[in-house]
């Protein structure tokens, strides 16, 4: 069964670049079908106000929006409900991956913008946050990979597709750290049996295998260029 | 020797990215930007493999200013404390204090701080101690002192080693070449007294061919073609 031009198990089209914005300390591209993301990172860097300084670690910032134009109707431009909440889920499931111990006071600023939304926002969100810190040279565990998946028709699927978003009985976006295989970030809209989600996660777990693929990559792609030339 | 080379996942000078497995064994020891996960030494950040003996670390390609005891640095004085000292940043996710006991002058009770370095002055400084997250400068070394005139060229702090080069020869080769007075600081400010777009220049051929081999001889060559056109141009000039 073909829809949408792939397999159950596919990832849509995915591209990853790093270092798209040169004034950041470490950037990232990430399209995942339809769906296009960018994210800047700043920092370490001074946190303000200060008392959100914290003697022990640095303060991780996320800030998820999506563009006026990123969607059919047009998206109201500033913080929303919704944004705010998937900023603060975005936060969590990157937060374990990264030494904040290692900055202490200060804060490691990461700016998300969704360009053009079609469903899995936050998982590209979290790919390219993952990829953009990296990029900055912040110390982390490991990076951080997250795709969604969901229950169509009896079917199991991968990285659903805006118009499957709407008929699926469960969307399940989970992030991983893939080489611990540690899930940092589970979320489930609509309700389906345990075997279902645990199979939904399996899958979902075997796709971010695809995406650390093509973060890795990407990092390789941005800076290996200068590492080469002496070989 | 061969079999520990063997237990290698990745060899030396190869690229890793955060998470990366460089080796699985405890007869190595994780030095910079690793650390060590069950048996293995799992790499922190982007950067290169280097083995040293027993030692692997990682030789990072990004990221800011992490400050040492012993590192030259330059900040900007950003604010005055009272009469306890000078705040200065250093361009490094914490800032800096230049306490009145690390400056060369004597400076009487009351007197007005302003007088010796003022706000928005840039310094040439030496990172004299460190405790927790607080860095203390100190301007008792031969070498620190007070910019009065020039320009601060910004790079990335990680390609700082290699803008010195083996033996200071890389800056050397530029500082004779542009006849200009050149300070770096190891937090990837650079102040220069003249020739600011053509050392702007090469250091950023310096910060994206930081792995290319002979870059100095490739510097020199390019410094000399660079400052040849201009001398013939002067002298183009006086015969006209």
């Amino acid at each position: 069964m073909k829809k949408e031009g792939k397999n159950s198990d596919e990832l849509r089209p995915l591209v990853i670049k790093a270092g798209v914005i040169p004034n950041a300390n470490g950037s990232a591209m990430v399209s995942m079908g339809k769906t296009t993301v960018y994210a800047a990172v700043y920092g370490p860097r001074k946190l303000h106000p200060k008392h959100l300084q914290m003697y022990d670690k640095a303060y991780l910032y996320c800030r998820y929006t999506m563009v006026p134009f990123s969607t059919k109707e047009r998206a109201r431009p500033g913080p929303s409900r919704r944004s705010t909440e998937i900023s603060k889920v975005i936060t969590d499931a990157l937060k374990p991956a990264v030494f904040v111990n290692e900055f202490p006071k200060a804060t490691i600023d990461i700016f998300i913008d969704v360009v053009q939304a079609d469903s899995g926002t936050r998982c590209a969100a979290i790919n390219a946050a993952s990829v953009a810190l990296a990029d900055a040279g912040i110390p982390m565990k490991d990076l951080v990979c997250a795709v969604s998946a969901g229950k169509i028709d009896g079917k199991y699927w991968l990285d659903l597709t805006g118009e499957q978003e709407e008929t699926t009985d469960c969307d399940l976006p989970v992030a991983v750290m893939p080489k611990s295989k540690k899930i940092t970030l589970i979320q489930m809209d609509g309700s389906l049996p345990e075997k279902d989600v645990k199979e939904i996660i399996k899958l979902a777990v075997d796709g971010c295998e695809k995406i650390y693929k093509a973060q890795k990559k990407a990092l390789e792609e941005r800076w290996i260029g200068a590492i080469r030339e002496d070989k | 020797m061969e079999e520990k080379a063997q237990t290698l996942l990745k060899k030396e000078r190869e690229f890793v990215i955060p998470g990366e497995e460089i080796v699985k064994s405890m007869e190595y020891l994780p030095g910079r930007s690793c650390f060590r996960e069950g048996e293995s030494i799992v790499a922190k950040r982007i950067g290169v493999v280097s083995v040293e003996n027993r030692v692997i670390s990682v030789i990072p390609l990004n990221g800011v200013y992490a400050p040492s005891v012993g590192d030259m640095v330059i900040g900007e004085v950003v604010d005055i404390q009272g009469n306890s000292g000078w705040v200065v940043n250093i361009d490094s996710p914490n800032e800096a204090f230049l306490p009145l006991a690390g400056v060369r002058e004597f400076v009487s009770q009351r007197a007005d701080l302003s007088k010796i370095y003022s706000i928005g002055d840039t310094i040439y400084a030496k990172i004299h101690a460190m405790s927790g997250s607080s860095i203390y400068l100190s301007m008792h070394d031969v070498m620190a002192r007070k910019f009065r005139d020039g320009m601060v060229i910004k790079m990335n702090p990680m390609k700082v080693p290699r803008l010195i080069g083996k033996q200071g020869s890389m800056i050397n080769a530029i500082k004779e070449k542009t006849d200009a007075r050149i300070s770096v600081g190891q937090n990837g400010l650079i102040w220069v007294d003249r020739n600011f777009d053509l050392i702007k220049e090469v250091v950023g051929i310096i910060e994206k061919e930081c792995f290319t081999e002979g870059l100095t001889d490739k510097v020199a060559k390019f410094l000399g073609e660079k400052t040849k056109a201009k001398t013939e141009e002067k002298e183009e000039k006086k015969e006209e």
